[in-house]
């Protein structure tokens, strides 16, 4: 314990003398990207990933040797919860720290591990995700994109389309799922890694009911690509796909309270609901306004203890509980449920939108992707019933 | 703090789940039941428990117990909920043996307490006079006669009543019907003159009498506590075993959901074994989820409680409110997913059902904790 203690002393002067103070309590916004910022502010922002960067702290779990930052992970811990004491937004995001870079860390080979992870760590490399396809969403394996081995045998040229495909319109690689095997189905399927301004790569992107457009169509015509970026192996790449869509949704749940902007926290409801229908001695006047409050307040205590119990138990040494499958499903509902709640209680007023801003009816209706993507609810349930309680299968 | 348990909190509920599991595995309820057993739980049993130490978990070593928390009688709770294992433990200890603990004279503690941890005295608690949980609603009265009091009116719903050796009685000493102020508490032997005890036996094969006092004369040393302050002492011990009526909740909803996906993974309908069928799946996924955040809040309350913590009263209510519309969720869908055989009384999925309603209504139900959590939360 002395030792942590230590190191949170250490973070925590680090911390002060190294980011902005313009930066504190500046709450990171995924559409921000949008709006520009004042000059002054982007120059900070810069110089906060700088030396982030430096430290390794971007990637703090990774190996020094890959421009991590080394550390264990309750030491990543502290380090995260100064940044949160100080209300700093992370100094960079993405799917190259989330996603592509722990699954390098398992199948990639040292090449790869050298050339990419680095470039992760910086911001260098920002990447996007071309699983999904026209026709395979939730039957992901079904996807039909297809790369052909040319005659010289060190290149492949790619054919298809990709859908959804967030960020691909500021992403300059691409990790995708692509067929090297139409006569099998998850085993003729390869993880292949990719520059986005390859000749013959065309994005579309797609603008959402939330009116922002995160995500892209991507087209692929004739697109070639190196065999050496293949990671994990030819018709590997579904094994390598289930580690990445694992820390995708280690991602998505477990993640605790999440602030989305826009989006009304549990405290603010309250205050919201007060204003909306009154109250009579404290008490929310309305009572059926009331309990469904008093029902999400519980479930979110809930919730958030399921999330305090499940990192004591591996904090302990403990396996994993089998309650870690189902964060990602219940977060995502959950969120929804105060989403829906908080536009109930705006009445007509939450029918108001400002292009310029992600007001709550955007942050509602942008909610309604989280049972969609990283595996649907219903896909959550499927995998639940049969690898965590067991349930036959037809 | 900690929302895991230790080694000896782990072996502590090993043992209790290997005790149970043996000697009073829900075949042992049926027998009682079917035998129309005066008591509603076995003597020789409830002995074996006390030499387990299980009736003074929680009670201090200077009164003849171990010492420990909440959280291990918890324990016990939880599993005893399992089988559905009828004891005393919510009489006797959790409700008037907690109120003795709190509110109790030296004089009081040292008489009553030893003889509860040796298994040697049943205790009940009779404080309900409606059929809805209002613990405020007293209005038996408590008039002062010399150096004593005089007792009358009737309570309801008095767990394990009609074989208490001892009542503990919330009586009206000032104020209305409703007021939290002017409630005392009161030790009265049942035998005495102008008690009347009915005893009533209750869905889930257990007891809750009926009690009417009719001018009973107590002396002064009865009054257990404050005069009129009763209403502090009844708040700690109803929270405290709310959270571990909760606890046995937990151990039934639990067993409920096992041996539900058993079935969904035996029972054959149309050449598939029903557990196949994704309208079914999910319904599980769901119970398995909400079987998840029922365990932490457990775990949680029952901590709040052990620690003193200011957040335990609004634990209380909340894991009571979750528990309840867990157990009516998951034991309902558990006959439904059995079908008819889910009917029969030979299944033992009933008596699960039964256990489940009658621990809804017990010390309140979700909409009673519901309520006062979000009072307790501001709104
Ligand atoms: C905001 C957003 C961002 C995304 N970003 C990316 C990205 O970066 N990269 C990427 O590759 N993909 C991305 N996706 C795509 C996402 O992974 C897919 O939308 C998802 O897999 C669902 O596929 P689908 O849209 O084809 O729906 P479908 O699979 O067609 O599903 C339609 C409905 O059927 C249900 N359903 C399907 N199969 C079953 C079943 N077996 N049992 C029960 N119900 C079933 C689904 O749950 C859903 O309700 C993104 C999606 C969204 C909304």
């Amino acid at each position: 314990m002395g030792e942590l203690e230590s190191f949170r002393n250490e973070v925590r002067d680090w911390l002060k003398a190294s980011v902005p103070e313009s930066l504190y309590g500046r709450p990171l916004t995924m559409m921000a990207r949008e709006e520009p910022e004042a000059a002054d502010l982007q120059a900070d922002r810069k110089r906060y990933l700088e030396r982030m960067v430096e430290r390794g702290y971007t990637a703090p779990t990774w190996p020094k040797q890959y421009g991590g930052g080394g550390l264990t992970p309750p030491q990543a811990k502290v380090l995260q919860e100064e940044l949160g004491r100080l209300r700093v937004p992370p100094a960079l995001m993405g799917m190259g720290l989330t996603m592509i870079g722990p699954t390098l860390l398992v199948h990639g080979n040292d090449e790869q591990k050298e050339k990419y992870l680095p470039k992760i760590v910086t911001g260098e490399h920002r990447w996007c995700q071309g699983f999904s396809e026209p026709n395979a969403g939730s039957d992901l394996a079904s996807l039909r994109t297809s790369a052909k081995l040319d005659d010289s045998g060190e290149r492949y040229v790619i054919n298809g389309q990709k859908i959804w495909t967030s960020g691909a319109q500021y992403s300059n690689w691409i990790f995708m799922l692509v067929r090297t095997d139409e006569t099998t189905k998850h085993q003729g399927i390869t993880f292949i890694l990719l520059p986005m301004d390859t000749p013959g790569i065309e994005v579309k992107p797609i603008r959402l009911i939330s009116g922002n457009s995160p995500f892209c169509e991507v087209f692929f015509t004739d697109v070639v690509a190196d065999v050496k970026d293949v990671v994990g192996g030819v018709n590997q790449g579904w094994t390598v796909a289930k580690t990445l869509l694992n820390f995708e949704r280690s991602g998505m749940g477990g993640g605790g309270p999440q602030r989305r902007p826009g989006a009304t926290t549990g405290g603010g409801l309250v205050a919201l609901a007060k204003e909306a229908v009154g109250e009579r001695d404290g008490r929310i006047a309305d009572t059926r306004t009331r309990d469904r409050l008093a029902s999400l307040q519980l479930d979110e205590l809930a919730y958030s203890l399921t999330l305090k119990r499940s990192a004591q138990t591996r904090k302990a040494g403990g396996a994993p509980g089998p309650e870690i499958s189902m964060f990602k499903l219940y977060q995502s509902e959950l969120g929804q449920r105060r989403d829906e709640l908080a536009m109930a209680l705006r009445g007509t007023d939450g029918l108001a939108v400002d292009e310029n801003e992600v007001g709550p009816a955007r942050a509602w209706l942008s909610a309604k992707a989280t049972t969609i993507y990283g595996g649907s609810s219903e896909i959550q349930r499927n995998i639940i019933a049969k690898r965590v309680l067991k349930l036959p299968i037809n | 703090m900690a929302l895991t348990l230790n080694g000896e909190q782990q072996l502590l509920r090993d043992s209790a789940r290997n005790f149970v599991s043996t000697h009073a595995p829900v075949s042992h309820l049926r027998s009682l039941r079917d035998r129309n057993d005066d008591r509603g739980y076995s003597p020789v049993l409830w002995e074996q428990m006390v030499e387990l130490g299980w009736a003074g978990i929680a009670i201090p070593e200077s009164y003849g117990g171990a010492g420990l928390g909440l959280l291990e009688l918890g324990l016990v709770m939880e599993e005893c909920g399992r089988t559905l294992a009828p004891t005393p433990l919510l009489s006797t200890v959790l409700l008037a043996g907690n109120a003795v603990l709190e509110a109790g004279s030296e004089a009081q503690k040292s008489a009553l307490l030893p003889a509860v941890c040796e298994g040697n005295k049943v205790m009940a608690l009779a404080f309900e006079e409606r059929s809805r949980f209002a613990p405020y609603q007293v209005a038996c009265k408590a008039e002062a006669r010399g150096t004593g009091f005089r007792l009358s009116g009737r309570k309801t719903f008095v767990l394990d009543g009609h074989i208490a050796d001892t009542l503990v009685v919330t009586a009206r000493t000032q104020g209305e019907v409703g007021d939290r102020d002017g409630i005392s508490l009161f030790l009265v032997d049942p035998k005495q003159a102008g008690v009347k005890i009915e005893r009533t036996t209750t869905l889930d094969s257990r007891n809750a009498a009926q009690c009417s006092f009719e001018a009973v004369d107590v002396p002064g040393d009865a009054l257990l506590g404050e005069l009129h302050q009763g209403a502090d002492v009844l708040d700690r011990v109803l929270d405290r075993a709310t959270v571990c009526l909760s606890a046995e909740m937990l151990g039934l909803v639990s067993q409920t959901y096992d041996v539900t996906l058993d079935y969904l993974k035996t029972r054959v309908q149309f050449d598939a074994r029903i557990g196949s069928f994704q309208a079914l799946q999910h319904r599980a996924v769901d119970m398995f989820c909400e079987l998840e955040l029922c365990k932490s809040l457990v775990l949680e309350a029952l901590t709040a409680a052990d620690e003193g913590r200011d957040d335990a009263t609004m634990l209380a209510s909340a894991v009571k409110a979750r528990l309840t519309d867990a157990s009516r969720w998951i034991t309902r869908q558990a006959v439904q997913l059995h079908g008819g055989i889910g009917m029969t009384d030979e299944h033992d999925i009933g008596l699960y059902l039964k256990r489940g309603a009658a621990t809804e209504q017990t010390l309140g139900d979700s909409a009673y904790h519901l309520d006062r959590f979000a009072s307790l939360r501001g709104f």
